[in-house]
């Protein structure tokens, strides 16, 4: 049966890419972020230039011990590491890498999926936040809730945007219909899908719900060890997503320069790389936004930006057709 | 019975259970995180009767942003950890027996109605395009009167949380 075997070979394939795309992305911020301080960062693991560095911080969090608080609802405590990262896994079954159907699942609603499985992640964050019987941590995941639900309406508006310039909400529908004028013409979209995504995977500047300074990571302050680094995992592997949806969505996704059907899958890495480098700039390069200013960024620019995009799309749409 | 009417029905008897644990559990929280689980498996029943466009809406709203808003809620005022006996009211049995009446009304009208019409399901049969050319053509002005309902009740939040505005109270 070639179809079960492609089936299973693709799955393998996103499992993998699963497991090392959000480890290179995090050695990357160890280096990139050091570099940009003046510092090297880690240099011993491995050998070269620190390479096995995250290799080795895994092996540390499997060793550590399993300690769930007295105080802390045990099923949901241990439950939460999972629901936060599981939905990001699920994302990356839709990003389509090449053409013709080099894409895991091909859902005519992949847009939306992607979207609604995103969101569920964040219940994971709000969960931990609650079961570790913490006021930090419950503050934490009020924060994580209070921030979801202002920046989920841009980043939908965004999106919307992009479906209606390719008339559809398949994935690999919109990078078929990407074309080099889209830049200009949904670059407020770009900026307004980027930043809710970070706000979304509570990135610096927009960690309010983990700043380590004043809640003490906030949801995360009772993980330890493996659940710990689940969370971690989760946090990078919401950068690769963010980073792979953004490039299908507004840059074109495995479209490229040359050969688009034989390195559309590279096309698409340099474009989640070069998204990821900036991620890991903008944690380096801004200050922590306080809660108040979150929220005003949220409501009184993006989603009246998004808004002014939707207007724009749909009248261009109306005046070309 | 089909694979699908097989997997419709468990999908139906988690919804109803974690509707059931939902509502019966002592810990408000939990009631919550069932309430997801219940939303689920609603989304995977309208997956298998293909309204895909309506399951993902069903996740999209629901699960991303009511359920986070009622934990929002729950945790601004008080989320003990632990069963918290006050949860249970005094009006539970009545509550149950109005629930059972709603549900077999309901059931009853369907079967009245529906119970000999067997129609087939085509992929594809909920997809976005199908919907939008149903919503915009056929049914577009029944839209445009629920989007004056839903404008109505933002105009109402608006009132309601400005402090500046109406009859002074002194």
């Amino acid at each position: 049966m070639p179809d079960l075997l492609e089936i299973v070979l693709k799955l393998a394939l996103v499992a993998a890419v699963f497991a090392v795309l959000p480890l290179l992305v995090g050695q990357a911020e160890h280096k990139v972020m050091a570099h940009m301080q003046g510092r090297l960062g880690p240099m011993y693991a491995g050998g070269f230039h620190g390479w096995a560095q995250l290799v080795a911080d895994g092996v540390k969090f499997a060793q550590k011990e399993d300690v769930v608080p007295a105080a802390a609802d045990r099923r949901i405590f241990k439950l939460a590491p999972g629901v936060a990262l599981v939905p990001y896994l699920l994302v990356l079954l839709v990003i389509p890498v090449g053409p013709d159907g080099m894409v895991v699942l091909d859902l005519g609603l992949g847009l939306f999926f992607a979207l609604a499985v995103m969101g569920i992640g964040v219940i994971g964050a709000i969960m931990a936040g609650w079961a570790s019987a913490n006021k930090y941590s419950l503050l934490g995941g009020m924060r994580v809730a209070a921030q979801l639900l202002s920046y989920e309406l841009p980043m939908v508006f965004a999106a919307a945007s992009v479906a209606m310039a390719a008339g559809t909400l398949s994935l690999s529908g919109i990078v078929e219909e990407w074309r080099w004028y889209w830049l200009p013409w949904q670059a407020v979209g770009l900026v307004v899908f980027f930043v809710a995504g970070l706000a979304e995977l509570r990135r610096p500047p927009f960690d309010m719900p983990i700043a380590d300074s004043e809640i003490i990571l906030g949801p995360y302050t009772e993980y330890g060890g493996l659940r710990f680094a689940l969370f971690l995992l989760a946090e990078y592997a919401g950068i690769v997503v963010l980073a792979a949806l953004t490039a299908v969505l507004y840059l074109g996704g495995w479209k490229g320069p040359f050969l688009d059907a034989e390195l559309g899958w590279l096309w698409l890495l340099l474009k989640v790389f070069a998204l990821a480098f900036i991620v890991i700039w903008l944690r380096v390069s801004f200050p922590r936004m306080r809660e108040d200013q979150l929220q005003r960024l949220a409501w009184a620019w993006l989603v009246p930006l998004a808004l002014a995009q939707l207007a724009l799309t749909g009248v261009m749409r109306v005046v070309s057709a | 019975m089909t694979g699908h009417d097989v997997v419709f029905l468990l999908l139906g008897a988690i919804a109803v259970g974690a509707g059931v644990l939902c509502v019966t559990t002592k810990q408000i929280v939990h009631a919550a995180l069932w309430l997801v689980v219940s939303f689920g498996g609603l989304a995977g029943g309208y997956l298998v009767l293909t309204a895909e466009f309506v399951a993902w809406v069903q996740v999209l709203i629901y699960v991303g942003a009511v359920v986070v808003l009622l934990l929002f809620g729950i945790m601004l005022t008080r989320a003990p950890i632990g069963r918290d006996p006050a949860l249970d009211s005094g009006n539970r049995w009545v509550a149950l027996g109005v629930a059972l009446a709603t549900a077999a009304l309901l059931v009853t009208v369907v079967i009245m109605g529906f119970g000999h019409a067997y129609k087939e399901i085509e992929p594809g049969g909920g997809s976005a395009d199908t919907l939008g050319a149903a919503v915009f053509r056929t049914w577009v002005l029944p839209f445009e009167v629920l989007s004056v309902l839903l404008l109505a009740a933002l105009v109402g939040a608006i009132v309601l949380s400005r402090s500046d505005i109406g009859e002074k109270d002194d």
